[in-house]
């Protein structure tokens, strides 16, 4: 699928990020402030000088080091809540699920925005709080993988071998619970850019002067419209790497699980 | 079940709002505050006590529909979320109907042309809309709309101008309403232009998830026996699709409603501070900046009572539509 070839190089320049040092990262001269794009700044310069193209991309590694960490939280954290309450069942699988039902009765974003609120403002907290959100879909995903899976004989094998229950979660459970778990974990991961990317735009995410996209954007704000490249280039950057990422989930859904693919 | 759930948003909200923060006393009487003030207050909020007592009185409360005082405003946050509420609702039950007047058809035309040139397009579409953060298209929308063409205004929801030149007597506080019911023209004039760039870029992310969905669930029922039967029996196309593909594959679509929903209630936050929009979004939005927990931990737990009804509302709404499920 050529989408995915296109999406594959997307990722990799967004993971090269990171690696990547920029011209003038941090540097702001006052006497350049609120530049318009041209050849010297590329995507212009902010209200302290600063080269907003520099800043962007180091943004991307902040939002690649969120996104990955965030995934792997909430991966980790639903896939053993899923597995334990879809293996066992019975009055632990009712209370595990009701917690699950609780988390996702009120929408991720808002629910991040109320625990991120609460905490200090920062891009721990922010993770923290994106994480929390997160995990109960994981949960779900596995713990229904875990069910059909559970009766299946070579479970029933294990079992009758004596083999120790977490062995048996862990070794014949857990892997065949990964396909679907990675398709949403790439989908997601994009999501998890976006919800940070919001809660540093209501300034509970990064806080100033870290480049963090949603922070940019927020910032970029007061001196919208008449120099509206500060606040609409990061947009970009994060609309980018979101888009990227969505192909990716595509490209791998259509890969992993023929079944769903249409 | 119902009841579990709304108990366990507001165990969340009660340990987000009293036991997270760092000390809401301090911050509340400043700086200045001696020792002896500090423990009066505290004694005053009731903070001295075991947590579960709190969470009882705290509960307590809520069931009398006390959301306690906002930190910042001083008055109740119920009255202060009241004022607000009803432009929200507005807002986001507006955007919700034009996303599903677009979303809709073109899930469906979508699937059924699957592959065309509209096809491609709606993906095109979707994919973008998904994956581009709801602020920003509120951002790109004000600057091309707004400053360069200058045919909408850029934020509020109705000019002060013609708000005072022709008042609008309100009967269910909701403008589109209202001015229609009493005919008031100018006002629904400006309203609506006013409306515009919000509703449509809070719409355009419902719509696109509806789009998406929609058309998988279309192609899903176009697979099935009985459409390839109808089809074989010689019925003309427009019959298949309208009398049987369609109907069934609406019911998933109810679904998606609830889902939209959920989206829009998030973007909404997002949306009122960009175009200042005076709704429960804006007023959160700005509560979470100052700090005030009681309003943050109130506008949480009213969208999450809102969200979790309309998703009962949703499976009922399921339950009757397939005759086949029946409610646990």
């Amino acid at each position: 699928m050529a989408g995915a070839i296109i999406v594959i190089v997307l990722a990799i320049l967004a993971l090269i990020g990171p690696i990547l040092v920029p011209t003038r990262e941090q540097s702001f001269s006052l006497s350049d402030r609120l530049k318009a794009p041209s050849a010297d700044h590329l995507l212009g310069t902010d209200d302290m000088g600063r080269d907003i193209l520099s800043r962007v991309i180091l943004g991307a590694g902040i939002s690649m080091r969120v996104g990955i960490t965030v995934v792997v939280a909430s991966v980790l954290i639903g896939v053993i809540v899923g597995a334990i309450s879809g293996y066992y069942g019975g009055w632990l699988d009712e209370v595990l699920m009701r917690i699950v039902d609780i988390f996702l009765a009120v929408p991720s974003l808002v629910l991040a925005m109320a625990i991120a609120g609460a905490l200090e403002p920062s891009i721990e907290n922010a993770m923290l709080a994106i994480s929390l959100v997160w995990w109960p879909w994981y949960a779900r995903i596995v713990r229904a993988q875990t069910l059909s899976i559970k009766r299946e004989e070579f479970v029933a094998a294990a079992q009758s071998l004596g083999v120790p229950v977490p062995v048996i979660i862990w070794r014949h459970i857990i892997p065949n619970c990964v396909a679907p778990v990675i398709v949403q974990a790439s989908l997601d991961f994009g999501y998890t850019v976006l919800t940070a990317a919001s809660l540093g735009f209501l300034g509970l995410g990064a806080q100033p002067p870290k480049p963090e996209w949603g922070l940019m954007i927020s910032q970029g704000r007061s001196y919208f419209p008449t120099s509206w490249w500060v606040a609409t280039v990061p947009g970009l950057a994060i609309f980018l790497t979101v888009m990227g990422f969505n192909l990716l989930g595509d490209g791998l859904r259509d890969v992993l699980d023929p079944k769903l693919k249409e | 079940m119902f009841a579990v759930v709304i108990v366990g948003v507001s165990v969340i909200t009660f340990f987000l709002s009293t036991v997270v923060p760092g000390d809401p006393v301090r911050l509340a009487l400043g700086q200045f505050a001696t020792h002896e003030q500090v423990e009066e207050y505290r004694r005053e909020l009731g903070l001295d006590q075991p947590v579960y007592k709190q969470y009882a009185h705290y509960a307590g409360r809520l069931l009398q529909g006390d959301l306690g005082v906002s930190i910042h405003t001083g008055f109740p946050v119920k009255s202060d979320i009241s004022k607000f509420f009803a432009a929200t609702f507005e807002l986001t039950t507006i955007s919700m109907i034009v996303a599903l007047l677009i979303g809709l058809p073109l899930g469906v035309l979508s699937a059924v042309y699957r592959d065309s040139l509209l096809d491609h397009a709606a993906r095109i579409i979707s994919l973008s809309g998904v994956s581009m953060p709801v602020f920003w298209l509120g951002l790109l929308l004000q600057l091309i709309f707004a400053v360069w063409l200058g045919v909408a205004p850029i934020g509020g929801r109705v000019s002060s101008q013609v708000s005072a030149a022709h008042p609008l007597k309100s009967i269910t506080g909701l403008f589109l309403i209202d001015s229609i019911l009493t005919g008031n023209w100018p006002f629904l004039l400006d309203f609506l232009k006013h409306l515009a760039l919000p509703a449509a870029t809070l719409a355009y992310s419902s719509l696109v998830i509806i789009t998406r969905m929609t058309r998988a669930n279309m192609l899903e029922v176009l697979r099935q026996d009985y459409v390839r039967t109808a089809d074989v029996y010689g019925l003309p196309r427009h019959k298949v699709i309208g009398k049987y593909a369609l109907k069934n594959a609406l019911i998933s679509t109810v679904t998606i409603v609830g889902l939209a929903y959920g989206m829009a209630l998030s973007g909404t936050f997002l949306v009122e501070t960009i175009f200042s929009w005076p709704g429960l979004g804006r007023y959160a939005a700005s509560s979470i900046i100052n700090s005030d927990y009681p309003a943050v931990m109130g506008t949480t737990l009213l969208v999450a009572l809102i969200y979790t009804v309309l998703n009962l509302l949703v499976d009922l709404v399921y339950t009757i539509l397939d005759p086949r499920i029946s409610y646990r």
